[in-house]
């Protein structure tokens, strides 16, 4: 049963697996016929120059973090448009399509308003 | 043994010791990748319970976007490397400790007392695939469906005052 | 059609609450800066017309979206309660905002957001529909206590609340998915029916609904779910925390005694004991901290954890049909008392506050009744509410209280409750006296609003002493609709 069921995802699956293939086959090859001469020189991150001294990452701006919020916040809104849009067909034929609609409608338009408010506050914008 | 039973062992393996790594990795970055890894998995799960719609909210929320939120705070914070400091030596014991009473719990309920408990496992409905579960969303639950886009709106303003600053004008 | 019209009326005042806000996001979005100060005014606005809406409800019964919502006398009383408080939370704010520097209109959004939680949770008879409304109330007051940019204690406070309510709507939600494993529904009637024709699984059940108490026990700021409470209110700018101290203990109790009274009143033989001893734990804890304390915000704040404590005395005898009519009445009332002398003390402590966190040690307060007679006359007013002691509404609301647990059989817990309002007698007589017999230069900060809101408290704490009677009734008459 549960075999029956899965059978619907093995195009998922073979994605996954072709998408990792790609991933080792791009590294392998080039571990494989890449030239490999190193030396401490060639392995400092600067040529000439103070040689670093802690870790490589640094704080990133704050930024970061609103664009990360809402792409969250939309990302969610996302998720529930994916089950409408499965069941939208379906609701059409019972006589509820104009409810679903005008239902969608209300959802995204309250979204929206969260949209021009981060637009005119320039929360999309960089500096 | 079944195949159901190899693939979840495998993932039930991949899963716990995903979600240890993430305990026991010093950088919070390498933490945070286990971390996916371990969302990952547990989507697989939520597949093999017969619930794509969770598993697909699972992978696109979850492991996607809340994970780049994850992210970026470690990286705003500085935070990606624990200091020796701040370990909180004493928390060790308690942790174990209360480890130790969670599994007997559990142990005890699971084969002692709890035999009110088996019940539970039968409930499993069809919530998980899309069409039912939208059928559900969008005809009884128009309510919560409408509050969670004010919810989101409140929080998208929210998120927005308390790190933009006003525009001078 | 599944939904027709008559669901939006039935729930109206928070559907103005939420369009409202809605409408004020995009106004504020493309007004000038110059015109902000229309934000403030429109926030009234739509308070004062939810106001009426929720007045003009008065006496309907009804069910809306699927029986998620029920409109009864309970919803509309807190509903009341809680547009009146809103409508005195920006009046305090107003002047507040503009002296520290940041009057952003998103601030009175955020509260009508919150406001509009609240009021959905005081009518909601789903599990998820009452997480959600929780969620609703409780983000906006995460932002609202971290408003103050670039003031580190206000920073804190909204870290803190946040990791913390958070962690507590988890609880929540955990035990909402307890309590859906058992008996396989959220609706808060399925759930009495499934307990009713006998659970699969008790534990699960007793399971849930402890998780529940323990979450909704953090919102109200019960002993020991408390820890957040003092540093919160501490940190925050005093309006947001004048609001979040009624609004958040509005909804958290608005969600307790729905969830309890119409959905476990089997499990009260469990659960009673361990509420007695919340109680009794929130009452000292809260009573003797406040004592230690310098600064009046968190002596408040630990003033407010006990008061707290009181109103969750109400709801022992809950399993009880015949008390716990007029108990849940006198939570209520008591409810009302506590929002009254909370805000007047609030604005007392705004007019005193001076920036960076000067003018809120209690020495702070020394001559102040010499100086200002009338500020001092109402200071100790609210104090007087806040022991229970007559000519005050916090008086009417501790007799009605004590009155409703002795009928329940709680002897002994009602005797504590005297025995810390004694405690609790130390610590505000302390303030009265400090204020009129220490002698002090002490400078307030005219504002005409705080005036006004503080004025009018003072007024409202003993005229409501007076009719607290039919007051009462009306309390009462809220509650036998919840049956």
């Amino acid at each position: 049963m549960l075999q029956d069921y899965l059978n619907d995802y093995w195009p998922i699956a073979i994605l996954l697996l072709l998408t990792t293939l790609l991933g080792i086959v791009a590294i392998g090859l080039g571990y494989l016929f890449g030239p490999r001469r190193s030396n401490k020189r060639k392995n400092a991150p600067y040529e000439s120059g103070m040689s670093p001294i802690g870790p490589g990452t640094r704080q990133l701006p704050v930024k970061f973090y609103i664009v990360a919020v809402l792409f969250i916040l939309f990302d969610i809104e996302v998720v529930f448009l994916l089950p409408w849009a499965v069941i939208f067909k379906k609701f059409v034929d019972e006589g509820l399509g104009n409810f679903v609609l005008i239902e969608m409608i209300i959802f995204l338009g309250i979204l929206l308003v969260g949209y021009v408010y981060a637009w005119k506050k320039g929360a999309f914008e960089w500096d | 043994m079944e195949t159901e039973v190899i693939v979840f062992l495998i993932l039930a393996f991949v899963a716990i010791g995903s979600a240890i790594g993430m305990i026991i990795n010093k950088n919070a970055v390498y933490s945070a990748l286990f971390l996916i890894l371990n969302f990952a998995t547990v989507a697989i799960f939520y597949l093999m319970l017969g619930a794509p719609f969770i598993a697909m909210a699972q992978v696109t929320v979850y492991a996607g976007a809340i994970m780049v939120l994850f992210l970026f705070v470690i990286m705003l914070l500085g935070a990606e490397q624990l200091k020796k400091a701040d370990k909180g030596e004493w928390q060790k014991p308690v942790a174990i400790l209360f480890v130790v009473v969670l599994i007997v719990e559990a142990v005890y309920l699971i084969f002692g007392g709890g035999g009110d408990l088996l019940p539970m496992i039968n409930e499993v409905s069809e919530v998980g695939d899309p069409i039912s579960l939208a059928t559900k969303l969008f005809k009884e639950y128009f309510l919560p469906f409408q509050v969670t886009a004010v919810l989101l709106l409140a929080a998208m303003v929210g998120a927005i005052v308390i790190t933009k600053q006003d525009k001078k004008s | 059609m599944l939904y027709s019209m008559d669901d939006m009326f039935n729930i109206l005042p928070t559907v103005i609450v939420v369009a409202w806000a809605t409408a004020l996001i995009l106004v504020e979005a493309f007004l000038p800066k110059k015109y902000k100060f229309i934000t403030i005014w429109l926030t009234v606005l739509g308070l004062v017309v939810a106001l009426v809406a929720a007045i003009n409800q008065h006496g309907i019964e009804a069910e809306a979206f699927n029986g998620m919502l029920v409109v009864d006398g309970f919803s509309s009383f807190l509903n009341i309660l809680i547009l009146g408080s809103g409508i005195l939370a920006v009046a305090l704010a107003v002047g507040y905002n503009k002296r520290f520097g940041f009057d952003r209109g998103e601030y009175y959004i955020m509260m009508m957001f919150s406001i509009a939680g609240t009021m959905l949770m005081s009518s909601a008879a789903d599990l998820i529909v009452i997480f959600l409304a929780l969620e609703l109330m409780s983000i906006p007051l995460y932002i609202m206590a971290a408003f103050y940019r670039g003031n580190v204690n206000s920073e804190e406070a909204g870290m803190k609340y946040f990791l913390l309510g958070a962690f507590a709507g988890g609880f929540i939600l955990y035990g909402i998915g307890f309590v859906y494993g058992a008996t396989g529904a959220t609706g808060l009637s399925q759930v009495v029916t499934a307990i009713n024709g006998g659970v699969d699984s008790p534990t699960f059940l007793l399971v849930g609904a402890a998780l529940i108490l323990i979450g909704l026990g953090f919102k109200v700021a019960a002993v020991p779910f408390h820890m957040w409470t003092p540093d919160v209110y501490e940190g925050s700018p005093t309006p947001a925390t004048a609001y979040m101290a009624v609004g958040a203990k509005v909804g958290g109790f608005a969600a307790l005694i729905r969830i309890f009274v119409v959905a476990f009143p089997t499990l009260s033989t469990d659960l009673v004991p361990i509420l007695w001893g919340l109680v009794a734990l929130t009452l000292v804890v809260g009573n003797l901290v406040a004592i230690a304390q310098k600064n009046i915000k968190r002596m408040l704040a630990y003033s407010s954890i006990s008061h707290a404590g009181f109103i969750l005395m109400a709801f022992l005898p809950y399993g009880d049909a015949a008390v716990f009519k007029s108990s849940v009445a006198a939570a209520l009332f008591y409810l009302l008392a506590f929002a009254i002398t909370s805000f007047g003390s609030w604005g007392v402590v705004i007019a005193l506050e001076k920036s960076e966190g000067k003018g809120l040690l209690l020495e702070d307060y020394a001559g102040l009744g010499r100086k200002y007679p009338a500020l001092g006359v109402a200071m100790l007013i609210f104090m007087l509410s806040f022991t229970g002691i007559p000519p005050t509404i916090g008086f009417a609301g501790k007799f009605l209280l004590f009155k409703a647990v002795m009928e329940g059989g709680y002897y002994g817990l009602a005797i504590l409750g005297v025995l810390t309002s004694l405690f609790s007698a130390y610590y505000y007589l302390r303030l009265v006296i400090i204020m009129f017999m220490k002698s002090g230069e002490p400078n307030i900060v005219s504002d005409r609003w705080v005036t006004l809101v503080t004025a009018s408290s003072a007024v409202a704490t003993v005229v409501l002493f007076m009719v607290s009677t039919p007051l009462f009734a009306w309390a009462e008459q809220a509650v036998l609709k919840l049956f």
